[in-house]
């Protein structure tokens, strides 16, 4: 969990301005009986990088997949960029176009090539034209270091390319929100560090992030909150100085025992 | 310790296979004589084929082609076997059954321009404005078989533009029902509206070729219309089905599972009938619907239900994952079914498609327990007149070489679609 640890953070482009990005009021969502959110408040303001952490089954995805409708909440408001998730499927697409999101097991087209994947969405969404869309792609295809894979297939590249390329995926459209869900749990520890270099890199572009992982490393050299979550709720958020050094609660205590312990 | 620790400080190149690992005696020996067991069924193997060989084609390679009847090939002490004559005899009839010998440029014309037409929805390498053609084929087809006023096919063109107005029109007062007004006002335009407009029109510019009615259409022929028509009409009704399955919305969910579940319940036969006689008991009276048309509905029908089954394995298979990166990205339903999600469920699903396929092109035979004259049924109608009596090998084998080659055809290039599309190394 050290990956990013011998790299210098840049943390000039990382100001947190005033303006909420996304607020959650009183979240409650069940699965059937099973209560798997409860009462989550939570305001994130623009250019915030938050780390979500603790143990499985706490919730931690699922809070993330409600942010962009992935997954219904029952009960209480989640206002992303403004507008309010409710049932409306022309919110739901608004929000989705401006939330990006990265998944566990990178979910890339593997019938499109890396080109196609990045520009499908621009083109069919924004509308925007393919020439435009494809240098767009390009640009982020650089930035993610793997612009010569572009004629490729996801099928073909390495896990830690695909989830650089579901990265680039998600900023081609340019959104003003990223989503990490797990992002680096299904890859070899060879590859973790060239996808968190990449997520360290558009942090210190100032671009507000929420981040499920269990890179600890990541967290304290990146984050400026991270919230602790147990049994579907928010038990400890603090600056990731004061997480570490100084946790509160004593779940979060034995929870950090457990993974910084070995 | 020391001797377990070691440091390499070369890597190794590639080397080349050692020799002996390729080539045809290796291929033998792998495939054919691996085992004792082996030899022996491969040795028997080929004594069977060998002897089956030498009993079928002395049988075949008869001089009876110029025969003319079945008497003739037995009375001729060079024959000694098949008697190809009726091949030759009766070829017209099992490739047109009664079409009019004058007017069968028509229907050679229409698997010409339907090669044109199928072309660029098969190879994608084809420039994508040929798709044009490929759409009003199934109206010039039609046309050119069925023939008649040229007006006809042109407002049965005209019925989607009198349904797409419908939907303009309706859909600033109800939203997305305009749909099912759009659709009733195209159901009813051509049930209603074409015959006596397509008259008043033909009488002022009369413009036409010869009319030939249902009951000429035979042979191969009538295979043919009947299983492309089924072919292409159940594909997309299948996907629509599958997707109806599908989806979350409980009345097109219950619609869809009645339907298919109704359908795959009866069978082909049960519904063949239910189209050469009760479906005339539906129709408004006067009305005269086609029996081929009847026909070609039916069989789509039964296919679309087994077509939606399959594809909806296809859409089983894939990943949740992928329809939530389709979702993320902010997709909507339709796009993201036909941009992310059916291209992969139909290509998983090509085996079964194909095969779909094929089982209703083998099927189309069945209309001869109706009464329509298809290569089966005209056996029937061959081996009972006074010349062929008798004879039953010969047109079997024949029709069956037709069969074969078109499902062989269709086997082949599924198999050529699925290594194109294999993108995964």
């Amino acid at each position: 969990m050290s990956q990013v640890e011998q790299k210098e953070v840049d943390r000039s482009g990382m100001e947190v301005s005033d303006e909420t990005a996304i607020e959650i009021i009183n979240m409650n969502k069940w699965y059937g009986d099973f209560h798997v959110l409860k009462d989550i408040n939570m305001v994130v303001n623009r250019g915030e990088r938050i780390v979500v952490c603790g143990p499985s089954g706490s919730g931690k995805s699922t809070l993330i997949r409600c942010i962009n409708r992935l997954e219904e909440h029952q009960k209480g408001d989640i206002i992303v960029d403004g507008t309010e998730l409710s049932s409306d499927l022309k919110n739901i697409d608004k929000i989705r176009s401006e939330v990006g999101m990265v998944f566990q097991h990178f979910n890339l087209f593997p019938h499109l090539s890396i080109l196609e994947n990045c520009t499908l969405a621009p083109i069919w969404v924004r509308k925007t034209p393919k020439k435009e869309a494809e240098e767009i792609a390009m640009h982020f295809l650089e930035k993610v270091k793997i612009p010569e894979q572009a004629l490729k297939y996801p099928g073909q590249l390495s896990g830690g390319q695909q989830q650089r390329v579901a990265i680039a995926r998600s900023l081609c459209m340019k959104p003003r929100i990223m989503l990490f869900d797990e992002p680096t749990s299904a890859l070899d520890p060879e590859m973790i560090a060239e996808v968190l270099d990449t997520m360290v890199q558009l942090a210190e572009e100032g671009m507000t992030m929420i981040v499920v992982t269990h890179e600890m490393g990541f967290a304290r050299k990146v984050a400026n909150r991270v919230v602790f979550m147990d049994q579907g709720q928010i038990v400890e958020q603090n600056s990731p100085e004061q997480f570490f050094d100084n946790p509160q609660s004593e779940r979060t205590q034995l929870f950090l025992s457990q993974i910084l312990g070995h | 310790m020391s001797e377990q620790s070691y440091v390499r400080t070369e890597m190794l190149s590639e080397q080349p296979a050692p020799l002996g690992q390729t080539g045809m005696l290796k291929w033998m020996r792998e495939n054919l004589f691996s085992s004792i067991m082996n030899s022996i069924m491969t040795v028997v193997s080929f004594a069977v084929i060998i002897l089956v060989l030498m009993q079928l084609i002395p049988w075949m390679m008869q001089p009876s082609w110029v025969s003319g009847s079945l008497r003739q090939c037995l009375d001729d002490p060079n024959i000694d076997g098949a008697c190809w004559g009726v091949i030759r005899d009766r070829f017209n009839q099992l490739m047109y059954g009664f079409y009019p010998h004058a007017e069968q440029w028509r229907p050679n014309l229409a698997v010409v321009l339907m090669l044109v037409a199928v072309a660029p929805v098969l190879f994608d390498k084809l420039p994508r404005k040929m798709v044009w053609f490929s759409a009003i084929y199934p109206f010039l087809g039609a046309w050119l078989l069925w023939g008649g006023s040229a007006w006809t096919p042109i407002l049965v063109v005209a019925g989607f533009a009198i349904g797409y107005i419908a939907f303009k029109m309706l859909h600033n007062m109800v939203g997305n029902m305009a749909m099912i007004g759009a659709v009733l006002a195209a159901v009813i335009w051509w049930l209603y509206g074409i015959g006596s407009v397509s008259a008043w029109l033909h009488s002022m510019l009369p413009i036409g070729i010869e009319a030939v009615p249902s009951s000429q259409f035979g042979g191969f022929m009538l295979s043919m219309t009947i299983g492309i028509s089924g072919i292409a009409l159940s594909l997309p009704i299948g996907i629509v089905l599958a997707l109806g399955r599908q989806s979350d919305m409980f009345i097109i969910k219950t619609l869809s599972v009645g339907y298919i579940e109704l359908i795959r319940g009866v069978p082909l036969i049960t519904l063949l009938f239910v189209a050469s006689v009760l479906l005339n008991f539906f129709m408004p009276p006067g009305t005269n619907f086609d029996l081929i048309l009847r026909v070609i509905i039916m069989v789509t029908l039964f296919a679309a239900a087994y077509m939606a089954e399959v594809i909806r394995g296809g859409l089983a298979a894939l990943p949740v994952g992928q329809y939530e990166a389709a979702d993320a990205l902010g997709l909507d339903y339709w796009k993201s079914m036909r941009l992310i999600i059916m291209p992969q469920a139909l290509k998983i699903s090509i085996p079964g498609i194909v095969g779909s396929f094929i089982g209703l092109f083998k099927d189309t035979t069945l209309v001869s327990v109706i009464g329509l004259l298809d290569p089966v049924g005209l056996i029937r109608t061959i081996q009972g007149s006074a010349e062929w009596n008798g004879l039953v090998w010969e047109l079997f084998l024949f029709v069956s070489l037709l069969f074969w080659l078109f499902c062989f055809s269709m086997s082949r290039y599924s198999m050529y679609l699925e290594r194109k599309l294999q993108t995964s190394h």
